[in-house]
């Protein structure tokens, strides 16, 4: 094998006094992949992260983190590793952004010149220019967390572990991040792991998903394979512009409801057999649209569809 | 090494940034000098002779350089391990490759430099100009003294660790924060000179740390510890600091084990 595996984990297995948290769990990531991982408060998400950082000591089972046991060398883990924790900060509050990032350099070993590249490169690409002079307690949250993101890349990780990085921020925040982390995957093929709630993140972001139900892998695949494996479908609700009749004859998509004597409506639809566009063209060929809106599967949903394939939940 | 000073500069701007503070913190130790002040002239006076060693420009040159010590050295503890410990916030400071005792150790040497200029030198200045205060000695007591006060820092740090990490296995650690606060206070020659208290306090006094993280540097200072005692006065000093510094290291150890084992 030339080059080694970021993430390797074998019959991991966590427990808390009573509860399992995480049960001969069995996955590796590959370098430059990106992976979503996901499943519903309390499913295992943070418990697995932990231990691939050396937090939290498994039970039992094999964990590698680039190669290494974060267990017995965390240091070395941490220097390969960058990781936001969504609800925890790695900035100085007191201090000026600058500072965090001079600091971090100098935790990281790095020398002046290269934090200074490294800094003004991550700075200009999240457009952080006017915040680096301000207090990180008086950053918006949009703002904290492209900072956090940007100290947890400082130090040019080969692993970046974002634990629901997107929680709480408005969409023009999740959209500028999710463009970032976009590029800095294809400009220095980092290794992605995120959790999230949101399929927004997972869509733009990821190319292969990790569900976990109860602490065991529930789904190990790419996104559509998961969305055609529960069924998840995407809804097209569209506004016409006088009662019609319900559309049931609108191929590849089905009518889940009709209100208002049929001004709106309801379709499901798979995104696998059908497009947007197709359905949209149909009706708007027999009928005058006024409006429509697109509803996209959520995650919890999908979860759900999951748990009850697997037969539980 | 180089990590190491640019957390201390860190501390320092971090603390410098609450200037309104500062000032509050250098008026009430003004206050607070001068009522000391009075108390300890006033007693010499009675007495009509030195006390332990002190006559009264050495008392006066006591209060003054303990009011200075007082914001630099952190006497009252500090929350912010214990906060991050109950709030988890301390597995961050784990995903570091640096040692988080020698992090909040550096910014706590920069919180004291920002407090010794910025509180001890008007403290200083004042009960100079105010008062007949003895100067250091010699230049080998200015010398020693600064060492000195730096393993104050170093000593009343590395308690107030140790206590702040018992926040992993306690809910709430204020009770043992105050008992500490309030035996510290007393024992470390803050409101009265440790060769003032009777034989039996002063024989607790000299074997705990206490007297390392006030009455040493400022006996240096004032020159009632003169000589070959400054070589002792210190060696006490670096004694206690290794020590609680190591038992620091230990608890953290087993703090992290627990971290590990229980869960963030």
């Amino acid at each position: 094998m030339s080059i080694p595996t970021v993430i390797e984990t074998r019959e991991l297995v966590r427990d808390f006094k009573k509860t399992r948290a995480v049960d001969r769990m069995t996955f590796s990531i590959e370098p430059g992949e990106a992976v979503g991982y996901i499943g519903a408060n309390g499913a295992g998400k943070s418990t697995t992260i932990k231990m691939l950082t050396g937090i939290l000591k498994p039970t039992s089972g094999h964990v590698r983190t680039c190669g290494l046991d974060p267990m017995r060398q965390r240091v070395e883990v941490a220097r390969r590793v960058g990781v936001v924790f969504g609800q925890r900060s790695q900035l100085w509050w007191d201090l000026p952004l600058r500072d965090s990032f001079a600091i971090l350099g100098a935790i990281h070993r790095m020398d002046e010149p290269t934090t200074r590249a490294r800094t003004d490169l991550l700075v200009d690409q999240l457009e952080m220019g006017p915040q680096l002079g301000i207090p990180v307690r008086s950053l918006s949250l949009g703002q904290r967390m492209r900072a956090e993101i940007a100290a947890a890349l400082l130090h040019s990780p080969e692993l970046l572990i974002l634990d629901e990085p997107t929680i709480g921020l408005d969409v023009l925040s999740k959209q500028r991040l999710r463009e970032f982390l976009v590029a800095e995957r294809r400009e220095r093929g980092t290794t992605l792991l995120l959790t999230t709630h949101d399929m927004g993140d997972i869509e733009r972001l990821c190319d292969r998903v990790l569900v976990v139900d109860r602490g065991r892998l529930a789904f190990d695949g790419t996104l559509p394979g998961l969305a055609s494996t529960v069924g998840a479908q995407r809804m097209l609700v569209i506004d016409l512009a006088t009662p019609t009749p319900d559309l049931h004859d609108v191929p590849g998509a089905t009518l889940v409801e009709s209100e208002s004597g049929g001004l709106r409506q309801r379709l499901a639809f798979d995104a696998e057999t059908t497009t947007v566009a197709a359905v949209l063209a149909h009706v708007s060929s027999r009928h005058e649209v006024r409006d429509l809106t697109i509803e996209e599967p959520d995650i919890e949903d999908v979860v759900r569809r999951i748990y009850a394939a697997s037969g539980r939940g | 090494m180089k990590t190491f000073w640019l957390l201390v500069r860190a501390g320092f701007r971090r603390h410098s940034t609450y200037r309104l503070a500062l000032l509050a913190g250098t008026t009430t130790n003004s206050v607070f000098g001068f009522i000391r002040a009075s108390i300890l002239l006033a007693a010499l006076a009675s007495a009509g002779t030195a006390i332990g060693g002190y006559d009264a420009p050495t008392a006066i040159a006591f209060v003054w350089w303990g009011q200075a010590l007082l914001g630099t050295v952190n006497l009252w503890g500090f929350a912010e391990v214990k906060d991050r410990v109950r709030t988890g916030d301390i597995a961050v400071d784990f995903l570091r490759p640096i040692n988080p005792q020698l992090a909040y150790l550096a910014g706590d040497l920069g919180r004291a430099g920002i407090n010794l200029l910025g509180r001890g030198l008007p403290a200083i200045l004042l009960g100079a100009l105010l008062f007949d205060m003895a100067p250091p000695p010699s230049a080998l007591s200015w010398v020693s003294g600064a060492v000195s006060v730096v393993l104050a820092v170093v000593v009343a740090f590395a308690g107030n660790f140790v206590i702040n990490l018992l926040a992993f296995w306690l809910v709430e650690i204020r009770g043992i924060t105050l008992l500490w606060m309030i035996t510290g206070g007393l024992l470390c020659g803050l409101y009265l000179p440790v060769p003032w208290f009777p034989e039996w306090l002063r024989t607790i006094a000299h074997w705990s740390p206490f007297p390392s993280m006030l009455q040493n540097p400022i006996d240096i200072l004032a020159g009632r510890v003169v000589g070959a005692d400054i070589a002792s006065a210190v060696a006490v000093q670096v004694f206690w600091a290794v020590a609680l510094l190591g038992l620091g290291q230990l608890v953290l150890r087993a703090g992290r084990r627990r971290l590990e084992v229980q869960g963030g």
